[in-house]
């Protein structure tokens, strides 16, 4: 998990849907030990790209309706929401590299 | 012990990760490690930690190229672990990792987040190129890389990754609450799967396409004896069906050739893995298992000062302790041969 401020169920909608900058979504749980790996990962990228992305987590346990509507059935599954919509998702832990890759075109400084 | 990982934690080949945790004395010179290290040890899971520990106490200073998301190996994607010795109640695989890591920190050994890219191995120094670039050179090093979850090879698998195909119950088994689900394979490691998958779904079908399990006596003993898994033998999965998620399997009885629909929410194979040998199956000799080969009960391979343990040496065992105790037996290679050189 990253040290990303959380998400619940209550709040997806202002926090991550309203939200005019793109953001990255961490649906992690407790139990779940690729995502503790890939925690340090988002944290580095919600570092290095504050200006171009928010990053934020929802812990799927404590928030099963919001999982449930984007069918995560995976975690860590790393959604990218841009203008209300899911625009990008990765599953699985992966390094920055792959995921600057992935997301790479919500990540590049604007001009 | 479960084995199951998540699909691209360990699935992930270190060759073609990325770096994603830099320490302070690398950030301040990306490209070039110019110290000559004693030795280096990829990999971190129980062989690479605990070729650590032997290493960092003999003084030798190792670097463990621990991988940015692979990091601890296997374990980290598993929950209780019941057979490592020592530990009376069991101890959960990513504490156990943990454990090991500080243990190896405790005596000095220097714990680098980082993938590894190439390795060359011949020669007296040897080099290791991390994602970044870094380059570094060492006397010894000990490959300790593990394995990888094999995939079934079916065309909708990848597709549907993350959809209802997954390796890892623990990962992703919650997410099938009062759901109907398949496990593929015949292993202890597919038996720990659907056992671990009864907790969440309504019916787990065990599909195997032979007439009997691999399995331990005690891990089929579990299968047999659980109301909700049903055991489909001689059975194979032909296809994967679903448009944006898994709805059902196609399987073939591998008997009679009769052709089957089964109805799931999900998949979880658990077929077995391979040696990640990508790194070294140009430079080390390998065995006809793919494992890297090793003379006789030591770690030696094929090249003077490149020793290896764990998974990546082992075709038969593969368990958490017999790759701690193949990590042992390269750190006390490695301890003979830097001082056969020395000497």
């Amino acid at each position: 998990m990253s040290s990303a401020k959380d998400v619940t169920d209550a709040n997806f909608r202002t926090e991550v849907l309203e939200n005019t900058k793109p953001t990255i979504v961490d649906f992690w749980a407790e139990w779940c030990g690729p995502c503790r790996q890939l925690g340090p990962v988002l944290d580095a990228i919600a570092a290095e790209y504050a200006e171009q992305v928010d990053v934020v987590k929802v812990n799927v346990d404590d928030n099963p309706a919001i999982a449930s509507e984007y069918g995560i059935t995976s975690i860590p599954a790393v959604y990218l929401f841009a203008n209300g919509e899911v625009a990008k998702t990765s599953i699985g832990a992966k390094p920055k590299s792959a995921l600057e890759k992935e997301f790479g075109e919500y990540l590049t400084p604007s001009a | 012990m479960s084995n199951q990982s998540g699909i691209f934690s360990n699935a992930v080949n270190l060759s073609v990760t990325g770096a994603a945790q830099t320490s302070p004395a690398d950030a301040a010179d990306a490209s070039q490690d110019d110290a000559v290290h004693d030795v280096v040890i990829v990999g971190s899971g129980p062989a690479g930690y605990t070729a650590a520990i032997y290493t960092a106490r003999a003084n030798f200073a190792p670097v463990v190229l621990a991988g940015s998301v692979t990091a601890g190996g296997e374990l980290m994607n598993t929950t209780e672990v019941e057979n490592y010795p020592g530990f009376v109640d069991g101890i959960m695989g990513p504490e156990l990792m943990e454990n090991m890591q500080q243990q190896a920190e405790r005596f000095g050994a220097d714990i680098r987040y980082e993938d590894v890219v190439s390795v060359e191995l011949d020669g007296e120094i040897k080099t290791v190129t991390v994602e970044d670039g870094t380059v570094l050179r060492a006397r010894a090093v000990i490959i300790s890389t593990g394995s990888e979850y094999r995939k079934l090879g079916l065309p909708d698998e990848e597709r549907l990754s993350g959809h209802g195909v997954s390796w890892c119950a623990t990962c992703d088994g919650f997410f099938f609450k009062d759901r109907e689900v398949a496990v593929v394979g015949g292993g202890d490691s597919a038996i720990e799967e659907a056992t671990f998958l009864t907790k969440f779904a309504d019916k787990v079908t065990l599909i195997h396409r032979r007439d009997q399990f691999r399995a331990s006596d005690i891990m089929k003993q579990r299968a047999f004896d659980d109301p909700k898994i049903e055991i489909l033998w001689n059975t194979r999965v032909a296809a994967i069906q679903g448009e944006d998620k898994v709805t059902a399997l196609s399987l073939e009885d591998t008997v009679t050739g009769e052709a089957s629909e089964l109805p799931v929410a999900g998949v979880f194979v658990a077929i077995g893995s391979d040696p990640r040998v990508s790194l070294v199956k140009d430079q080390l000799e390998l065995t006809v298992d793919n494992t890297i080969a090793v003379d006789g009960r030591s770690s030696t391979t094929s090249l003077p000062g490149v020793f290896a343990a764990g998974d990546v040496v082992d075709p038969t065992y593969r368990q958490a302790i017999t790759a701690a105790g193949s990590g042992c037996v390269a750190a006390v290679d490695v301890e003979h041969y830097l001082a056969a050189l020395d000497s």
